[in-house]
């Protein structure tokens, strides 16, 4: 037992000492109690947050959110680049170049679509319409288990 | 060519641009005689290059070798989920949804749950399932999640396992970012170099207009590959093999998708040259090239699988 607590400290310490800042790169992150799609979500963080973030396991970052809660973030919803949600914020300030910063917000975006919405040249309606199916996790679990799927005992 | 000397060429080549508008801007100032007010000290050698190029004129000139050198790499999530949508809004000009909410439903549960276990769970506004009001077999993914699949192709499976494997191919080739490898270099380096230009995340209207020229051109670039010319053979049997190792995951048998692509092989025997067939290799050549990777063998459906299966698309499979 000892020696199980004594791993995961050294794991947590080594971890610490590799931790750096990340920021999140989806609309909707989920901090997840345990590395897995399936986890339980402790914290949800908007498009920019920065995270603090340890040693990677297996494509899931342990994190520390802004406000101190703590859980798992998988690779594809983060970035190495700092996210500078405009020109001008702190990012900028602090020194950090365009090349090193993703700038949220610009080029193609949410102005870009409305121009081709406002020329009809594009019809949106179906798109927001398939949007907006959403999948819980809980719901994904009952399919996989009624389905005898083991992917869902990970 | 592969990505790494194109890379060099695109340094090289935004090298000799820059050194060639050096020149010009050289050239110009001394012929005028004195520099403007603004001018700096851009680079200075022996006797040769001296003062010269106004701060803005540098700054531009940088701007665009760096655009130059940017690739589809460099499109971030955010942009990466514009593209899709106007990608599968284009492609709804040309196939009407079907407007099934148990089927759509059903597509999402089977689709995210099997999205869960990709190398990219995440994109910036997630995965998103669509059936399409069409007899052709087909199904396309657009950037960032939106996966569209006809009623052709859904009746072209036989049971839950064969959908999950068309359904793990889309999601791959999400993962792999192929639609966006489709968009033309020149497009994006328009793109990058207004994107560097910009002060403020709200584009002026000339700006807005020549981005959203690009835009179009990148979103037309991908709805080409995915309607018409197809992803490269080796996108797709790379979509397949990742296919397969997703379904492996999820626990889905991994023989389905040779079933799948065996019974895709015999209905597309009468369809030669539409749909599917006019954009992927041929599904033999694709088992044949996955056979090696199988480990499951053949099996009878799952019945639970199957009785939802058949319940959710009842009507589709019996061509209603």
């Amino acid at each position: 037992m000892k020696i199980k607590v004594f791993a995961v400290l050294l794991a947590v310490c080594a971890g610490v000492a590799l931790a750096g800042p990340m920021s999140v790169q989806v609309r909707n992150g989920k901090v997840r109690a345990t590395p897995s799609q399936l986890g339980a979500v402790v914290a949800s963080v908007d498009y920019g947050a920065k995270v603090e973030a340890g040693t990677p396991e297996m494509g899931w970052y342990p994190v520390t959110t802004a406000d101190g809660k703590t859980g798992w973030l998988h690779e594809s919803a983060l970035s190495k680049k700092p996210i500078a949600m405009r020109s001008g914020t702190t990012d900028a300030a602090t020194g950090a170049s365009s090349d090193e910063v993703a700038l949220a917000g610009k080029g193609f975006n949410e102005q870009v679509e409305a121009k081709l919405r406002s020329e009809g040249k594009l019809d949106y309606t179906w798109v927001d319409r398939m949007s907006a199916f959403k999948v819980d996790a809980n719901e994904i679990s009952r399919f996989l288990k009624e389905g005898h799927l083991p992917g869902g005992d990970q | 060519m592969n990505e790494r000397r194109m890379k060099r060429i695109s340094s090289v080549t935004a090298g000799v641009v820059l050194m060639a508008i050096l020149s010009v801007g050289l050239s110009s100032s001394r012929s005028e005689g004195k520099p403007p007010a603004d001018t700096v000290i851009a680079r200075r050698t022996g006797g040769g290059i001296g003062r010269i190029l106004s701060g803005d004129q540098v700054d531009s000139i940088l701007r665009g070798a760096k655009a130059v050198q940017k690739t589809w790499e460099n499109l971030t999530p955010e942009q990466e989920y514009y593209i899709g949508r106007a990608v599968a809004a284009q492609v709804f000009q040309m196939y009407r949804p079907l407007d099934r909410p148990a089927a759509n439903a059903y597509l999402n549960l089977l689709g995210q749950s099997l999205a869960v276990f990709s190398g990219r769970p995440e994109t910036f506004g997630g995965y998103h399932f669509l059936l399409l009001d069409s007899d052709e077999i087909n199904a396309f993914a657009a950037p960032g999640g939106l996966i569209l699949v006809t009623r052709g192709m859904v009746r072209c499976c036989e049971n839950e396992d064969e959908l999950a494997a068309v359904v793990a191919h889309e999601i791959c080739h999400v993962e792999k970012k192929h639609g966006l490898k489709a968009i033309k270099q020149g497009r994006l380096t328009e793109a990058f170099t207004i994107i560097a230009a910009e002060s403020t995340a709200q584009a002026g209207n000339k700006e807005l207009a020549a981005l959203t020229r690009e835009f179009e051109g990148s979103v037309g670039d991908v709805v080409k590959t995915l309607t018409t010319s197809g992803y490269s053979r080796d996108q797709e049997r790379e979509a397949d093999a990742a296919a397969v190792q997703l379904l492996r995951r999820a626990g889905y048998p991994d023989h389905a998708m040779i079933a799948m692509l065996q019974r895709m092989d015999k209905r597309l025997a009468d369809a030669r040259g539409l749909g599917f067939a006019k954009t992927h290799p041929s599904a033999r050549s694709r088992a044949d090239a996955l056979r090696k990777m199988i480990k499951d063998p053949e099996s009878t459906p799952d019945p639970d699988r199957q009785q939802r299966f058949s319940a959710a698309l009842q009507p589709i499979l019996a061509g209603k």
